[in-house]
């Protein structure tokens, strides 16, 4: 089918476009920047528009009470998808319709709210604004109600009619409030709106409401009452269709065809000659055209003319034959010179069983795709695309899920509404959460971490890699090196965990003392992702041992460290001297082969070229270590070699 | 679409090119009056100018951030022939408390013999490797070895495209199906070579950029080109902004197993084309999805274009200067008036009369 060529809205930025020079841009989360320039590199040099405009789409986002409405949404979207396959279809198919019963009072409950904003408002600007989003989820929920009546209810001929009644009534909710006005008034009958309240519910098949109402009249007058009898009786013994009863459709169709043809034989005896408004009435119970037409003012839209008319012509109207009665209805109903607006065609779309053309009218006319994302998904479900053959059905519900969620991730809460919409996303879901989720700005670090549980909730191994590197490098450029470790070491980030255990020994070499005494202490296995990261966590607990003065530890620890070769060949001096108060102790700690085992270190380290950039001085220092280093080993020597030779007694 | 908001940007001169970061957070504008500013956006939702300095000696044509896991990092290039490097430096507390924050330069990259035309980072997974076009002909790409530091950056390849080059786009694709790739836009209007638009593609073999592939059919000069977000696609698809916006899809052609060296062979096809702009066109970029592409060409005019779910595409809006003059106070006259959203035009029964007649507008 063609798609209609919509030309594009303009928007006009201000103060640009003077000297026609031409528009930049630049694509942002949720907005677009546009500035003037000039592409054309030579020219006239001047100071142009010296402003930067953001540009963004008609977000109804931005609206705290359409929140509401995202945010329940979503819940009934989640409860959706969960259903399970393998339940029959007819208790599906309840479940259809409740689920979209309660979209459908979420809208409601949006609806009301704003509506009671508009009221309340003082600012001008803001109530138009809250009244035309009521008057647009006005249209939503009317759509949606038809397709939910249509599509995901199927009702068959007889309970067809009944519900496209409710549907009306549910949408044309003045007449409640006339009634209650009329009837609560001192003088019902000579209300001026007295006829109009009796016609109007005639005209929506409330028949009992209408005796009602009628008989307000009767008991005032008389001569004419039998008049009101006979009216009364019609609209007594009208045969409503009833589903659960045990009646046929036929039976219903004969009955109903008998009533018709009663009240027919009223009009035609002029039964009710004496007053015009009975004798309207009965004309319109016929189901007479010309008379329904001229209730226009009462029946307001072309679809309460429509089913007004089946009610009283063809009360079993099949499925099938609905799009013949609502195309003739909104042509005669709207007139030769009229067009239709959107919504019109769209609900005509509806009555033609034609889903396709409703879903992409809707998207046409709205600029938010929360109504056709959800409404195309639940369709989706009662497996409604496919059998109207589309081959792209289940591409379409993706489509416009996936343009739904993007469209909530530039929000900065709702966008973790949008992941469980990507989750659903079989085809493309996947990877669209992935390339959006990169750029959730990480403000805080409880806000990085929400996003990293969530990549990592679904193996998004190099996402949450990226973040905590961004996180790490962060927290190294402000010197938080405890947050840049941790960062470092979630991202699995050896070498940035290399460069920041640097830091932290530069920081201890130059202050003599470890910051983030927690972290270090409790780093764990986590200690061995990369070898200075480890030689940091054993070089701390060095320290630590030292402090608890468990000194045999401590030193068989100090010693493994050169041994084992996890301390750097740099680090060896400042190891071997964090030796020496140890060997200094009244006690023996080192052993005779532990000794051996640091002499042979303090030789290796010796026996290495010399740094060519040590100065004199320096140099000085380094010969002056070793010395007192060799001395306190040979000492340490003999004591130990003293004490492993006495026999204890 | 409506003005949300308007920040007077302060420059002295033509703003050529305007940056946001990978979070949306800070903004970088650069102009003929040789300065970049860099904005932050505060939790306020306002933006500041946190830092304004001068870069080069000449109009600064684009500036482009680094990918957030190498830091603060800027790049710029200009018409005085180079192209810089900048550092942001967390500051003393009292610039801090000013809201001011430093830059300072890592590097100036000067082998261009003419005019830096464009500057780009290539995707983050090749490491911090920055790429450079001149009027000259020459594409440069430089790597960083060592991201701790960013002074050192060393000439890994040059390509010579003999061609005055005006644009790159790296392909931003991280799939280990198929190698780094970049594309490289002309608007040279030498006639002897006729495709504007080359493609260079890494070889791991020969450890070189080798050319896969010239749009042959692009023969006039060519002024922006864009790679879309790839979204786990097999084939790549090409923005081009020249006499008319145009939009490639390259299939990377099955190897057969006996030649598995050399470039990926491509078959090249036309996704659309748009003339709508009736004119040259300047500028083209892709939303972070790929699902939106926005153009700008000489009718002054910003076109958005976006495609259906039946791969049709249309145009789905536009944005044009109102005509009116910078009025003498230096506020955009006409911003209360365009601060109010329209909403959606869809209207209901009877009280449509009176209200604008529904426009279609696409979402």
């Amino acid at each position: 089918m063609e798609e209609v060529d919509v030309e594009p809205s303009t928007t006009l930025i201000p103060s640009a476009g003077f000297h026609r020079k031409h528009l930049g841009f630049e694509w942002g989360p949720g907005d677009l920047l546009v500035y003037e320039t000039n592409y054309k590199l030579q020219g006239p040099r001047s100071a142009g528009s010296p402003f930067v405009h953001i540009v963004r789409r008609d977000e109804d986002i931005c609206s705290p009470i359409l929140r509401k409405l995202f945010n329940e949404s979503h819940l009934i979207f989640v409860g959706l998808q969960k259903i399970k396959e393998d339940i029959p279809s007819k208790n599906k198919k309840s479940q259809f319709v409740s689920i979209s019963k309660n979209y459908r009072s979420v809208i409601r409950a949006c609806m009301e709210e704003l509506q009671q904003n508009a009221v309340s408002t003082q600012n001008g600007s803001l109530a138009s604004q809250y009244g035309d989003q009521v008057s647009i989820l006005l249209a939503i929920e009317l759509i949606w109600n038809l397709c939910e009546v249509l599509f995901i209810d199927t009702a068959p001929a007889g309970s067809l009619l009944l519900h496209l009644l409710d549907w009306v009534r549910l949408h044309k909710s003045d007449v409640d409030a006339r009634a209650r006005e009329v009837l609560q008034s001192d003088s019902p009958a000579q209300h001026q709106s007295y006829w109009d309240v009796v016609i109007s519910l005639v005209l929506q098949g409330r028949t009992d409401e209408a005796r009602q109402v009628l008989s307000k009249q009767a008991s005032l007058r008389e001569e004419s009452s039998s008049v009101f009898k006979s009216m009364d009786g019609l609209l007594q013994t009208m045969p409503i269709f009833n589903p659960t009863g045990t009646q046929t459709l036929t039976e219903f169709e004969v009955k109903w065809r008998h009533w018709h043809e009663e009240c027919d034989r009223c009009l035609q005896e002029n039964t009710f000659a004496s007053n015009r408004h009975l004798e309207t009435i009965c004309k319109i119970l016929v189901g007479d055209e010309d008379t329904l037409l001229e209730q226009k003012e009462l029946l307001s839209t072309w679809y309460h003319f429509l089913v007004t008319r089946l009610l009283f012509t063809h009360p079993t109207i099949k499925p099938p034959d609905l799009h013949y009665y609502a195309q003739s209805s909104m042509n005669m109903f709207l007139g030769p010179r009229a067009s239709p607006e959107p919504l019109d065609i769209i609900l005509l779309s509806a009555f033609e069983f034609d889903l396709h053309q409703v879903i992409k009218d809707c998207s046409i006319a709205l600029n938010n795709w929360w109504f056709v994302a959800h409404l195309t998904d639940l369709l989706d479900h009662c497996k409604l695309l496919q059998s109207h053959n589309l081959h792209f059905g289940s591409n379409l519900r993706e489509f416009l899920v996936l343009e739904y969620a993007s469209g909530l991730f530039t929000h900065h809460s709702l966008w973790q509404l949008a992941v469980d919409y990507f989750d659903h996303c079989p085809e493309f879901g996947r990877v669209y959460l992935e390339l959006q989720i990169e750029r959730v700005p990480l403000d805080t670090e409880r806000k990085a971490i929400k996003v990293l549980r969530i990549c990592e909730d679904r193996q998004m191994s190099e996402q949450v890699r990226s973040i905590c590197k961004i996180m790490a490098k962060r927290a190294l450029r402000n010197n938080r090196l405890g947050s840049a470790l941790s960062w470092s070491i979630r991202a699995k980030d050896a070498a940035f965990a290399t460069l920041i255990s640097e830091r932290f020994l530069q920081d201890y070499s130059n202050k003599g003392s470890f910051t983030d005494l927690d972290l270090l202490d409790n780093l764990g296995p986590a200690m061995l992702l990369s070898d200075r990261l480890t030689f940091l966590g054993k070089y701390r607990e060095f320290h630590r041992l030292y402090g608890e003065k468990r000194f045999s530890e401590a030193a068989r620890l100090l010693l493994s460290l050169m041994t084992a070769k996890i301390a750097p060949r740099s680090l060896w001096m400042t190891l071997l001297t964090d030796a020496l108060p140890l060997l200094e102790q009244k006690e023996v700690i080192f052993s005779v082969d532990q000794t051996y085992e640091l002499m042979s270190c303090l030789e290796e380290l010796n026996s290495g070229t010399k740094d060519s950039n040590l100065t004199d001085q320096d140099e000085d220092i380094e010969s002056t270590k070793t010395e007192l280093l060799r001395l306190a080993l040979a000492r340490n020597l003999t004591m130990a070699i003293v004490k492993e030779g006495t026999i204890e007694t | 679409m409506f003005v949300a908001k308007s920040i007077a940007a302060d420059h002295k001169d033509l703003i050529h090119d305007v940056s946001y970061d990978f979070h949306g957070r800070r903004m970088a504008t650069c102009s003929s009056d040789q300065s970049v500013k860099v904005w932050d956006k505060g939790d306020d939702g306002e933006w500041h100018c946190t830092a304004s300095w001068k870069t080069h000696s000449g109009s600064v044509w684009r500036v482009t951030w680094a990918h957030p896991e190498f830091g603060q990092v800027l790049a710029s290039c200009s018409f005085d022939r180079t192209a810089a490097v900048w550092e942001e430096i967390v500051g003393e507390s009292n610039d801090k408390q000013r809201g001011q924050s430093h830059w300072i330069k890592r590097t100036t990259l000067v082998d261009s013999r003419t005019s830096v035309t464009d500057v780009k980072f290539a995707p983050k997974h090749m490491g911090l490797m920055l790429t450079t076009c001149s009027a000259d002909g020459v594409v440069r790409i430089y790597e960083a070895p060592d991201v701790m530091n960013l002074s050192q950056w060393s000439l890994q390849h040059e390509i010579s495209c003999k061609l005055s080059c005006s644009c790159i786009s790296w392909n931003p694709s991280s799939s280990r199906a198929h190698p780094p790739m970049i594309a490289v836009g002309s608007d040279d209007s030498n006639v002897t070579y006729s495709g504007k638009v080359q493609i260079y593609e890494y070889n791991e073999n020969t450890r070189k950029y080798a050319k896969a592939e010239t749009l042959m059919t692009v023969t006039d000069p060519v002024h922006d080109i864009a790679f879309a977000p790839n979204l786990g696609r097999s084939f790549h698809v090409l923005a081009i902004a020249t006499k008319d916006v145009r939009i490639f899809k390259l299939i990377p052609m099955r190897r057969e197993s006996a030649n598995s060296s050399g470039p990926t062979k491509f078959e090249v096809q036309v996704m659309a084309q748009f003339d709508s702009h009736n004119s040259q066109v300047w500028r083209v970029s892709w939303n972070i999805t790929s699902t939106l592409l926005a153009s700008s060409g000489d009718d002054g005019c910003v076109r958005l274009w976006k495609a259906n779910y039946m791969d049709n595409w249309k145009c789905t809006g536009i944005l044009r200067g109102d005509g009116s003059p910078v009025n003498g106070s230096g506020h955009a006259a006409a911003l209360s008036a365009v601060g109010v959203p329209a909403a959606a035009q869809m209207v209901v029964g009877a009280a449509s009369a009176g209200r604008k007649k529904a426009q279609l507008m696409p979402g």
